[in-house]
């Protein structure tokens, strides 16, 4: 076991290293930070001075070596933006972003786990074909859109929520069901093909035989095997919620780090951009390892095999 | 490749009648009776025939402002009229039109990016699934690292610091959408690898590279097809997304993602600016899941759940 979770996260940081390696070049490619700290039709000789004074005339995978020290000390570089350090940009709103992201995994786990447990035991009738296009619309809508579309329902024409900020809990109902949303088609579909693959068990039918009916059956012996897999897709759907923060984030106008990286992607702020996308990119990697090492824990054939 | 390399016999029709039906016509025999199919088909078919032909059902000119003419509603709101359908945007342009040649923007977009994901994907997995080896892992380490990137935060940017195009932004969303063909196409080619047909091209002295093109890509093209489908929706979204953003098409461009943004700040008294490119959006999108959909119970009913 200590084995396996070790070999997975020697993966895990190399992974982490290589995408932050990959986005740091790919921005100085994209665009060339001296112009982007002078403005786009600064004098030559000013972006010259700002070239040197800030080491860019150095090659990328030094600065880059810079980079990565830097952050391995807690130093996260200054926002050309905002003029400050960026690592109290980030401390500032990481916490908006994880009330959001967890309230959005729950409702998430409200709606796709019943649905799909109701969708399997009801195989074929009017309710599986329900929750199947429940699925595929959600799938299909766009989130921007299905927030403003709250945003006018919702808000506006029943005034029930606010339009937009974080100050209260309020503030995160539409926000949380719209990020939320676009995770239940997956987590729906796995719970209602994991339940279906267990009622279909031989151990299912040897409890049946032994006269387990209904409510024990399931909770005692269906449902407990049939969330194992749906426990470890939840850990990598919340590392996907930190990412879709960009989107509902914007749309709310929430101060957390998805609305600080549109901000800063339009300001041309690449310190803040590359910080954003490495530390995206950490959360995702830490919950795919958490996802392994709960599948290694949950199922033996996982760790040995 | 010349035709003497050609391996597989080609099928006669006079064969065929006595045979029983080849996977091909079991195909077309199930496609007349998929119903989710029909309706998927349909809506792309008719919306890439509205793409084709908008300079021709346009009423009006997508880009001709007027003035006297700013944020007329639609027909069947009070102080609408028949000379403009849908009523005008901020600047006077007939929302009719920009809507038609909207669909333009978004089919040219997500055939573009789903194509060079798939030309990326199917030439990592095939190389991958083929040659095994250091070239698996190598392929393999990528794709985990694709996977960890925040896409959606990369995509906005590079796309917005190379400078917004239609170009681009095809391009740098199909550079980060190729994982999905990737994962498949590399566990299908070390599946078909080790088949008969494979082991008998190798014995008559196929080099790899005819292998690859004869036995195994003729042998994968169903999934592909599948798996672009579902990516054209995947990119349409994607770019919705990015131009709602304000870090994609960029205005005067009819795209439906900018003419949300666009809208959004009349939406609480002209909601219609809002809903209308987003139902669009989602009728296009959900044309392609449930045509995705239907193309993989036809072409491998087995996988269906």
């Amino acid at each position: 076991m200590l084995n396996y979770i070790a070999q997975r996260a020697a993966l895990a940081i190399a992974v982490a290293i290589t995408v932050s390696l990959a986005a740091f070049v790919l921005l100085n490619i994209a665009t060339d930070p001296a112009y982007a700290i002078a403005g786009e039709d600064a004098d030559p000789e000013v972006v010259e001075q700002i070239r040197q004074r800030f080491g860019l005339d150095r090659p990328v995978w030094v600065r880059y070596g810079d980079w990565l020290l830097g952050v391995l000390r807690g130093d996260f570089g200054v926002s050309y933006y905002w003029n400050r350090p960026v690592a109290s940009l980030v401390a500032e709103r990481v916490g908006t972003t994880l009330t959001l992201a967890f309230s959005a995994l729950f409702v998430t786990i409200a709606i796709a786990i019943p649905l799909g447990a109701l969708a399997a035991l009801n195989r074929n009738t009017w309710i599986d074909r329900f929750a199947l296009w429940v699925a595929v619309s959600a799938q299909a809508i766009p989130n921007f859109w299905l927030g403003l579309i709250l945003i006018i329902l919702l808000a506006v024409i029943f005034p029930i929520f606010p339009v937009s900020g974080d100050q209260t809990w309020r503030h995160f109902v539409l926000p949380a069901f719209v990020l939320g949303a676009s995770s239940v088609p997956p987590v729906m579909r796995l719970m209602r093909t994991g339940l279906i693959e267990v009622m279909g068990s031989d151990y299912i039918r040897t409890a049946r035989s032994k006269g387990f009916r209904g409510q024990s059956l399931l909770t005692r012996h269906a449902l407990r095997n049939a969330l194992l897999p749906v426990v470890s897709v939840l850990a990598v759907q919340l590392g996907h919620k930190v990412g879709g923060s960009v989107i509902t984030e914007s749309v709310f106008a929430i101060n957390g780090l998805g609305r600080l990286a549109l901000q800063s992607i339009l300001g041309a702020d690449i310190p803040t951009v590359q910080i954003l996308i490495f530390i995206f990119a950490l959360v995702f990697v830490a919950m795919n390892l958490l996802a392994d090492i709960l599948n290694a824990a949950l199922d033996p054939r996982i760790r040995i095999g | 490749m010349s035709e003497t390399t050609q391996r597989t016999p080609p099928a006669t029709e006079s064969a065929a009648q006595d045979l029983p039906p080849s996977p091909g016509q079991l195909a077309r025999a199930r496609a007349w009776t998929h119903r989710g199919f029909q309706v998927g088909a349909g809506i792309l078919v008719m919306l890439i025939l509205v793409a084709i032909f908008a300079p021709f059902l346009a009423p009006h000119d997508p880009f001709q402002q007027s003035l006297s003419n700013r944020l007329l509603p639609p027909v069947w709101v009070e102080g609408g009229n028949w000379t403009y359908l849908l009523g005008t945007d901020q600047v006077g342009r007939d929302y009719l039109s920009r809507l038609i040649h909207g669909t333009r923007v978004s089919i040219t977009i997500g055939l573009g990016a789903a194509t060079v994901g798939l030309i990326i994907g199917v030439t990592l997995g095939v190389l991958a699934g083929y040659f095994g080896g250091w070239i698996d892992h190598a392929a393999s380490f990528v794709l985990t690292a694709q996977l960890a990137l925040p896409g959606l935060l990369l995509a906005m940017a590079l796309v917005f610091f190379i400078g917004p195009s239609l170009f681009v932004v095809i391009g740098i969303i199909g550079v980060l959408g190729w994982t999905y063909f990737m994962v498949v196409t590399r566990s299908a080619t070390q599946h078909i690898k080790g088949l008969d047909y494979v082991a008998a091209a190798r014995a008559s002295g196929a080099t790899p590279r005819q292998i690859i093109w004869h036995e195994i890509l003729p042998n994968l093209s169903s999934k592909i097809i599948v798996i672009f489908t579902f990516e054209v929706g995947v990119a349409i979204l994607a770019e919705s997304a990015l131009s709602f953003l304000g870090v994609g098409i960029q205005a005067p461009i009819p795209s439906w993602g900018l003419m949300i943004a666009e809208g959004k700040d009349a939406m609480f008294f002209r909601p219609w600016l809002v809903v209308l490119p987003g139902i669009l959006l989602f009728i296009l999108v959900i044309g392609a899941n449930l045509m995705g959909d239907g193309l993989r119970d036809i072409t491998s009913p087995e996988e269906k759940s």
